[in-house]
């Protein structure tokens, strides 16, 4: 856990601590197993953003491809019967795809990742409402997947499922993030894609990666709301989504700049979104306030980070300064390899 | 000799642990080429942000036009008439000439409305252009202007302030032969025109070629002072590095043995129409010269796959190998040092460790999770045998000097089997002493049985370090050297599409 991370937690702690003495509710079990749901369902496709956004690139149309997964999944369950597993896996195929094309748009036709995205949320959206005539689907009076429902809605030992998934798969994204060799390429990629490709790296193929695990959280996401919600209305469903997962992100330690970001840090700037818009409700601020709490909050965590890291960078300039300084003399006097003289001037460079 | 321009005085800068300037003094004359030279790192940089008023002395006084001061601010500086032209050109691609030559101080019309004046500023410039004999328009986009060619919008921005005295930092570092003789006429040109210069290069030819005095700096103190008649090659070294400097070319341990890498009616992306013949034995270091723009660095890029070649063929012992990509040319082992080490070399954010092993990390991994100690025990070993002085393997690479970031090049692919490696531009901004250190690798390497091909524009480099020279001229192998051959103006001459003295021809 670096730094960042921690102070991301220690924020998180302090506001529900100041949250719960204020509003004891917050910190009722009931509370709490209700945002830990929340929680789950906004950071599992939280986390594919985040490795979108650590290539370098946005997704913007997480929201609508949840609409249009959304209405075709409850369509294949309800009017056409469709056996769950099947039509599971027609959602995550969906996602998996949509993501797919985002990704070859964005590398091979070296599309910019916002339009393309940004083109995906309109048409997804339209597609979705045009295909169910802008009506609201949802499951009636059947149960067509009360197995997978209560899957997805369902608890262990009281914890949501949805935020064991959660768990659960950000454990394997962070393992793959954060030890797998892939891991390193989307960082590498991220800071500077072309070093990465003239090291041998098929960086088209790492970006693309992004994108389609993106989609395929997308795909998860989905049948998660789907069942949380219990129907969709194509035109509201998922609406402002991708912007909570970005927000999550940012907020976690993502640059938009790429190759910066970690999966511990993304669950926990989902978990500090979930428990603000709580705070919101439990502390009777004016519900209306609640997109402003977020966007304030946001920004002075992002200022903060700013302002910590131009700090620490500077100690380190000076750290460096006066670690090279003794050496260099050292080095002149054996003559032979004047190496740490040369490396002041890029600090000295630092300092001016 | 002339009236003094200004003075400094036992200027010292001293940075919190370090003094990167101790009692430095320097004069500058009216109507001189001052060659200010030293190694990375000897204060030349930090010397001239104190002239340029970027950076205030902790001592020392600056004495210009009869006033003394302590400090002087940009402006002050400005004022006094010194001009920068920048080693990495500060100038806006996406304006045209005039508008950078007046960027900040621009000509306005419309009075309250304060539009800016094309016309006129572009008439103030034309001028100033015909003096530098530069054969573009003020109109012109600084996007569409080669280096050199920026170069002189800089020095004519320069010239539109009524600079007295210029400082060049390393102006012809991305010059090629030809444009660093026209720039050496601009300066000759300047300084009869009244028009002082402090010339600061690695290249000591050029400041032979141009220089009037030269000081010395070397770890932020002035060394000595050469007078134009004391001036040689072997006296400048001493006095940077303080030894002196072994004759250049090592001769390879053992004649170069058959086989090797065989480039057949190579097409590249750039020179369409043009193939390109070429051999590098195994053992040998062959020197890749020509002007820029020859189509050298198009021919390093198709043949490591990043603009995969139109036509032709590349043989590796004589068997065809393909190249369509980065990772294809690795697999079969052709690497190459890319130009810009910061660009293309490095991802500067990551640690040393990380960069070391970017390209190889599958090798250090198991079912795609890296291995920890496998990729520390790898990166530390090339930090060893390259010598890198890093106090760890974990600190990014951007904390590194210009030698050692190549030097983690380097062991990036040194961690790995080269068969054929292209250097492109290997010693740029690098300090001497590095420099000497980067030769001796390539030519262990080359002893070790890897086909070298050092593509630079350094003519000491070219001659000095390579086996052989192929001269490229306009997308083509105009002819190659044989050691007997070498000399600058047998590589010129091919340079330029002429023929060299005695030559043999270039491979059918």
């Amino acid at each position: 856990m670096n730094k960042k991370e921690l102070g991301l937690g220690l924020l998180l702690l302090v506001i529900a601590a100041v949250t719960g003495a204020i509003n004891p509710a917050f910190l009722s079990l009931v509370n709490l197993l209700n945002m830990a749901n929340l929680i789950g369902l906004f950071g599992v496709f939280a986390l594919g953003e985040g490795l979108v956004i650590i290539t370098g690139g946005i997704d913007l149309s997480l929201g609508s491809m949840f609409a249009l997964l959304g209405v075709i999944f409850i369509d294949l369950l309800t009017t056409y019967q469709v056996p769950w597993p099947l039509a599971l896996l027609a959602v995550l195929l969906g996602g998996l795809v949509l993501g797919a094309i985002q990704g070859f748009l964005v590398t091979r036709l070296k599309m910019q990742p916002f339009i393309v995205t940004l083109c995906g949320l309109l048409i997804y959206r339209g597609a979705a409402r045009y295909y169910t005539s802008d009506s609201t689907r949802g499951f009636g009076y059947g149960d067509e997947a009360a197995t997978l429902s209560s899957i997805a809605s369902g608890n262990v030992a009281g914890i949501p499922n949805t935020f064991i998934l959660l768990i659960i798969l950000a454990l394997v994204l962070g393992v793959v993030l954060h030890r797998s060799v892939y891991g390193r390429w989307l960082y590498a990629v991220g800071k500077n894609e072309e070093a990465a490709r003239f090291s041998g790296i098929n960086t088209n193929l790492v970006i693309a990666t992004a994108y389609i695990i993106s989609g395929l959280l997308a795909g998860v996401s989905t049948v998660l709301f789907v069942f949380y919600t219990n129907s969709v209305s194509p035109s509201s469903f998922g609406n402002f989504y991708e912007l909570y997962a970005i927000a999550a992100a940012v907020l976690g330690g993502c640059s938009l700049r790429g190759g910066e970001g970690s999966i511990l840090g993304i669950v926990l700037g989902t978990a500090l979104l979930q428990v603000l818009q709580n705070l919101v409700n439990i502390l009777g601020i004016p519900n209306s306030l609640n997109f402003a709490v977020m966007g304030t909050v946001i920004l002075i965590g992002v200022l903060a980070d700013h302002q910590l890291q131009a700090r620490r960078r500077r100690k380190m300039a000076l750290a460096g300064l006066a670690r090279t300084a003794p050496r260099s003399t050292l080095e002149g006097q054996q003559s032979a390899a004047p190496h740490g003289v040369g490396a002041l001037p890029v600090r000295t460079g630092d300092q001016a | 000799m002339a009236e003094i321009l200004f003075e400094l005085a036992g200027i010292s800068k001293s940075y919190p642990g370090v003094m990167a300037l101790d009692d430095v003094s320097l004069r500058v004359y009216r109507r001189e080429v001052l060659g200010l030279i030293g190694e990375n790192g000897a204060g030349k940089s930090t010397l001239m942000r104190v002239l340029g008023g970027v950076i205030a002395p902790s001592e020392g006084v600056i004495r210009i036009g009869g006033t003394e001061r302590v400090r002087m601010t940009v402006n002050e500086a400005t004022q006094a008439g010194i001009a920068f032209v920048h080693q990495e050109l500060n100038l806006f691609e996406n304006l045209d000439v005039a508008a950078n030559v007046f960027i900040g101080r621009e000509r306005l019309v419309g009075g309250p409305l304060k539009l800016v004046d094309d016309a006129e500023m572009r008439a103030r410039v034309t001028p100033l252009l015909e003096q530098l004999g530069a054969d573009f328009s003020p109109d012109t986009l600084v996007d569409n202007l080669s280096i050199a060619e920026r170069q002189l919008v800089e020095i004519a921005k320069a010239l539109s302030i009524d600079a007295r005295v210029i400082i060049m930092d390393e102006p012809t570092s991305s010059l090629t032969i030809s444009e660093t003789e026209r720039l050496l006429e601009v300066i000759a040109d300047l300084k009869a025109h009244g028009i002082s210069v402090i010339y600061i290069s690695h290249r000591l030819s050029e400041i032979m070629t141009c220089a009037d005095r030269v000081v010395v700096l070397r770890d932020g103190r002035t060394v000595g002072e050469l007078a134009r008649d004391r001036l040689s090659h072997a006296a400048m070294i001493r006095l940077m590095i303080g030894r002196d400097l072994k004759a250049l070319h090592t001769p390879p341990k053992r004649p170069p043995q058959p086989g090797g890498c065989d480039i057949v009616g190579l097409v590249t992306s750039a020179f369409p129409d043009r193939q390109i013949d070429l051999s590098v034995r195994h053992g040998e270091i062959l020197g890749l010269a020509g002007l820029v723009g020859a189509g050298r660095t198009s021919l390093a890029r198709a043949a490591f796959g990043i603009d995969p070649p139109l036509g032709g063929e590349i043989r590796i012992d004589n068997a065809p190998v393909e190249v369509a990509s980065p990772r294809d040319a690795i697999r079969q082992g052709i690497y190459l040092m890319p130009e810009d080490r910061k660009k293309s070399g490095l991802v500067l954010e990551l640690p040393i460790r990380e960069n070391v092993t970017l390209a190889s990390l599958l090798n250090y991994a198991r079912m795609w999770l890296v291995s920890g100690p496998a990729e520390r025990k790898v990166s530390t070993e090339q930090v060893r045998r390259l010598s890198i002085k890093v106090p760890s393997i974990d600190m990014e690479a951007v904390t590194l000097s210009g030698g050692n970031q190549q030097k983690v090049v380097l062991g990036k692919w040194l961690s790995m089997q080269p068969r054929v490696m292209f250097f492109d531009e290997p010693t740029r901004g690098v300090d001497v002493g590095a420099k000497s250190e980067i030769y001796a690798l390539m030519r262990e390497l080359a002893d070790q049985g890897v086909a070298i091909v050092m593509i630079s524009s350094d003519m000491e480099e070219v001659i000095g370090v390579s086996d052989r020279i192929a001269v490229m001229h306009e997308g083509s192998v105009s002819g190659v050297l044989e050691r007997p051959q070498f000399s600058e103006y047998n590589v010129l001459q091919l340079a330029i599409g002429q023929a060299p003295e005695t030559v043999e021809a270039a491979a059918p």
